[in-house]
């Protein structure tokens, strides 16, 4: 192995952090970019959620300040897009009454924002990152350059999403989903929105063959594959997921952008009449075939969404209780199984699309049996907590949070993955708290747990604990507040995407009072969070110190590294002489045992 | 990475013999083609050698006859992920609720409605 | 002191690849699902069609299979090309290098001389969903072609610097360029008799 004169690297300002190659620096772009695109996904929540708890009324506050951005908005329509004409107050909040269109765009958005923008892009972009190559020992990830261009292309595809606000019509309004034929006839946004798709495919495609080639090619001496941090293997199943479920949607993109600026019928059947009119086009498409196409990659997505997370929690439970994780080859064998088992199961969102019983029959026996590996994780990080000596910091509260948010969300995925009672609930609330529970109390919080604990390796200071509690418990109320109502508000049958939150409709007067109730619990959710933004900046500058390299005591190799790592992290090629999460030996004086330790002290 | 030239000239006979096959297969593709069988049978003769070919040039302008054992795991996964979309998504829509199946259609109509 | 990236050019023992190697394979792994998606769209409307045109019909046979050849030819200059680097001969891989990137410019003006010839004759994507796929596999694989043109012709250029340098290194990178030309060849391979023939 040969060395390079580091101390000539020296690269400029712009060639050290605007377009950086260091893992650790692309690492903290993507999170920047991340938490600021979760930022924009939750307020156009905020905004909608006014809509459902009072629907026709006037947005206070928000509504006044709206009318002088929609005023910058028609500016910037008109003079830098050449747009003709342009009242952006007038078609999304006349008056600050929301209108449906303008609410559909914000549901849709949200959906993409969060899920494509924010989630994946913090979970994998910059928690995988900053942290796989730490943890396996390397000096930087396999292709550097490569993961340049995964970080701006995410960049560029996440501007143009949000410029598709301005787009004459507005911004992609037929769901996250974009099911065809209605976002085949939709107005300029939606082509927006597979543009912008496609730089995001583009940047996860890059950023999986880096993944799974560092995690193969750059793994420290004597650091085999069953000696792994969990969190490591996590990200390597991700990667594979997002490699090979990606590009089938990429194509079905390619194949709507034709369908809208070509003129084609890939997913316009024959005969299709829009608003009285038959549609001039050649016909004989197939309308499933964009539904197929999609949640072939949004089903391994959601695993993607979740993968990451179980990572993190599997860490920071493993360092919280002074023990080695229960089950560790069990839970890396159930993370094979998922990740394999995730490419069968996706027509589970296509049971009401007029599949036969045994195409059903299939995909529900997949999904039934894909919940075992899923139940495994959950249980061995359940029982990993067992006989522990726990340390209640702020990480571990977000951690040990996940578990039931989570086990609430896999169980009531349950009767959804059953194609009968899929018949009640597809499409409504019911759904939508399914998923939230996965990915807000679940993901969401995992992700806060990894901020919490990673932070003091990346700025050598400790974020404050009693901001920490004060994020954390009404986050985790406000969580359930927001998301169990839906469950119930879902049985009744109550649709979901309906902008007045099911006021018209005789089947959900009883159940009307509850958008109210979540809307409150969304607003102090959102109000829980300013303490964990003011701890996170103020921290960066005065947190307290940290004493050592491993404040938190831990076993993995990303924390044998100077703080915060230099270019290149670690100083000594790293050696690995046993496995991740050799806490309380026996024998030792130490608690915990690094990876790189050979002997026992 | 020291290769005797003696095996060198050995790959070089087999990648101009891999070519001519590449070249005497194609020219066997577009013959049986003017024979104009039966659907079925130009499917299945048309696949037939595509996949001889494709396999020639896997085989020895990739390489993949003596790739490592990781490379042949990752493909493996990938044409059965590839074999399950596709069968899939056929299944699925031959496979209907009865009087809801897809209209069909030519794929030559404009604007006209079938049925 | 720090460490670098290793395995540039050297295997690593227990994968027994290069970086590169490694990588370049994954990603063509993810345009097998990329191309298999449109065969699978391709499958999917035909076989839901109550009429559908025979290739043969509707293109040029004999032009297709110029271009198959056009094709092939260019692979097997390709791994010349990259033989000749392992021969340390670089003027050979020079002429190897150029005529592969010649025969894909030839496989493109014809591409453009087809397309042309439907578009005069008013047919477009828009016109049947036959042409529809037809024009997105096939315009799909042009970009790919494309793409092969641009990194084969920085590599037969500036790129090729780095053989003063790093003779094994670029003789990597010629090997990869290849890994991927070859598999632009064989997706036309199965478009093809799929296309034409079919």
């Amino acid at each position: 192995m040969h060395n390079n004169h580091h101390d000539s690297y020296d690269l400029g300002f712009w060639r050290k952090y605007i377009f950086a190659t260091d893992h650790k620096i692309i690492g903290l772009q993507y999170g920047i970019t991340a938490l600021f695109f979760l930022l924009v996904g939750f307020s156009l929540m905020m905004l909608m959620r006014w809509q459902l708890a009072y629907p026709g009324e006037p947005i206070p506050v928000v509504g006044q300040f709206w009318i002088p951005f929609s005023k910058a908005i028609d500016w910037i329509r008109i003079n830098i897009f050449h747009i003709a004409g342009s009242n952006f107050a007038e078609e999304t909040l006349p008056g600050g009454v929301m209108l449906p269109e303008f609410y559909n765009q914000l549901g849709a958005m949200h959906g993409t924002i969060m899920v494509f923008m924010g989630i994946v892009p913090l979970a994998v972009g910059a928690f995988g990152n900053y942290v796989v190559p730490l943890q396996i020992g390397a000096a930087d990830m396999a292709f550097p350059k490569i993961n340049m261009a995964s970080y701006w292309s995410f960049l560029i595809g996440g501007v143009i999403m949000l410029l598709s606000f301005l787009a004459p019509g507005g911004a992609a309004s037929s769901g996250w989903t974009s099911y065809t034929p209605l976002a085949d006839i939709a107005p300029t946004g939606q082509t927006l929105w597979i543009i912008g798709m496609i730089f995001l495919i583009t940047s996860s495609l890059l950023g999986a063959v880096n993944f799974i080639t560092t995690i193969f090619q750059l793994r420290a001496k004597g650091l085999t594959f069953m000696k792994l941090p969990f969190f490591v293997w996590a990200q390597l199943v991700t990667a594979f997921l997002l490699l090979l479920a990606f590009p089938p949607l990429e194509a079905a993109g390619v194949l709507q952008l034709m369908d809208r600026i070509a003129g084609t019928s890939f997913f316009l059947p024959s005969g299709l009449v829009v608003s009285g009119k038959p549609l001039e086009v050649s016909g004989g498409g197939n309308t499933l075939l964009w539904q197929h196409l999609f949640w072939f990659l949004a089903h391994p997505e959601v695993y993607v969404l979740i993968l990451p997370a179980m990572g993190i929690v599997a860490e920071v439970i493993a360092n919280n209780t002074r023990k080695p994780l229960w089950g560790y080859k069990s839970m890396v064998y159930s993370l094979l199984v998922l990740g394999f088992l995730s490419f069968i199961v996706w027509a589970h969102h296509m049971f009401l699309t007029g599949m036969g019983t045994a195409i059903s029959t299939f995909f529900q026996a997949t999904t039934m049996i894909i919940s075992i590996p899923s139940v495994i994780i959950l249980t061995a990080l359940f029982l990993s907590l067992w006989g522990s000596s726990i340390r209640f910091n702020t990480p571990m509260l977000f951690a040990l949070a996940f578990l039931p948010m989570f086990g609430i969300g896999g169980l009531t995925g349950l009767p959804l993955g059953l194609s009968t009672p899929d018949i009640h609930l597809h499409d409504t609330y019911y759904v939508i708290g399914h998923f939230h529970y996965i990915v807000a109390p679940g993901t969401i919080f995992a992700l806060f747990a990894g901020i919490y604990y990673w932070f003091p390796k990346v700025t050598g200071r400790k974020m404050n604990e009693i901001l920490g509690q004060i994020h954390f418990w009404p986050s985790l109320i406000c969580m359930n507040g927001v998301f169990m109502p839906m469950m119930i508000q879902g049985l009744a049958g109550v649709s979901r995407r309906l902008y007045d939150g099911g006021a018209q409709y005789a089947h959900a007067q009883g159940y009307l009072h509850l958008n109210e109730f979540m809307s409150i619990s969304a607003w102090i959710l959102a109000l829980a969070q300013i303490p964990f933004i003011i701890n996170l900046f103020w921290s960066m500058f005065a947190g307290r110190k940290v004493e050592n390299d491993n404040p938190w005591g831990s076993t993995t190799l990303e924390w044998a590294t100077p703080t915060p790592p230099s270019h290149g992290n670690f100083v000594h090629e790293p050696i690995v002489y046993r496995g991740p999460y050799e806490y309380s030996v026996p024998n030792a004086t130490k608690d915990f045992t690094p990876q790189n330790q050979e002997a026992i002290t | 990475m020291s290769e005797h030239v003696h095996d060198i000239q050995r790959e070089i006979r087999g990648y101009i013999i891999v070519g001519v096959s590449l070249l005497a297969l194609t020219i066997v593709t577009v013959t049986v083609s003017y024979l104009h069988l039966n659907l079925t049978g130009a499917i299945i003769v048309a696949l037939f050698v595509a996949t001889v070919k494709g396999s020639l040039v896997a085989c020895y302008f990739m390489h993949l006859i003596s790739e490592k054992k990781l490379i042949y795991i990752i493909l493996i996964f990938t044409v059965f992920f590839f074999a399950g979309m596709m069968s899939l998504t056929l299944f699925s829509s031959h496979n209907n609720i009865r009087g809801t199946q897809m209209l069909h259609s030519t794929s030559q109509t404009t604007g006209r409605v079938h049925h | 002191m720090s460490l670098t990236v290793p395995y540039l050019i050297e295997e690593r023992p227990d994968t027994g690849v290069f970086n590169a190697k490694m990588g370049i394979w994954l990603f063509l792994a993810s345009e097998v699902m990329l191309f298999g998606a449109l065969f699978s769209t391709y499958v999917l409307l035909r076989v839901g069609s109550i009429e559908w045109p025979m290739g043969s019909t509707i293109l040029s046979v004999p032009i297709g299979a110029f271009n198959t050849v056009v094709l092939i030819t260019s692979s097997v200059t390709m791994v010349f090309a990259w033989v000749s680097l392992k021969l340390k001969q670089f003027d050979k891989f020079k002429l190897y290098l150029g005529l592969t990137i010649l025969l894909a410019l030839t496989f493109l003006v014809v591409k453009a001389f087809e397309y042309g010839a439907k578009f005069s004759h008013g047919m477009f994507p828009k016109t049947s969903t036959y042409l529809a796929i037809y024009f997105t596999l096939t315009g799909l694989h042009a970009l790919h072609v494309i793409g092969g043109i641009i990194v084969n012709s920085y590599f037969w250029g500036p790129g090729g610097h780095l053989w003063q340098t790093k003779p094994e290194q670029f003789t990597n990178r010629i090997e990869i360029a290849g890994l991927y030309w070859h598999f632009v060849d064989l997706v036309w391979i199965f478009l093809f008799p799929v296309l034409y023939l079919l």
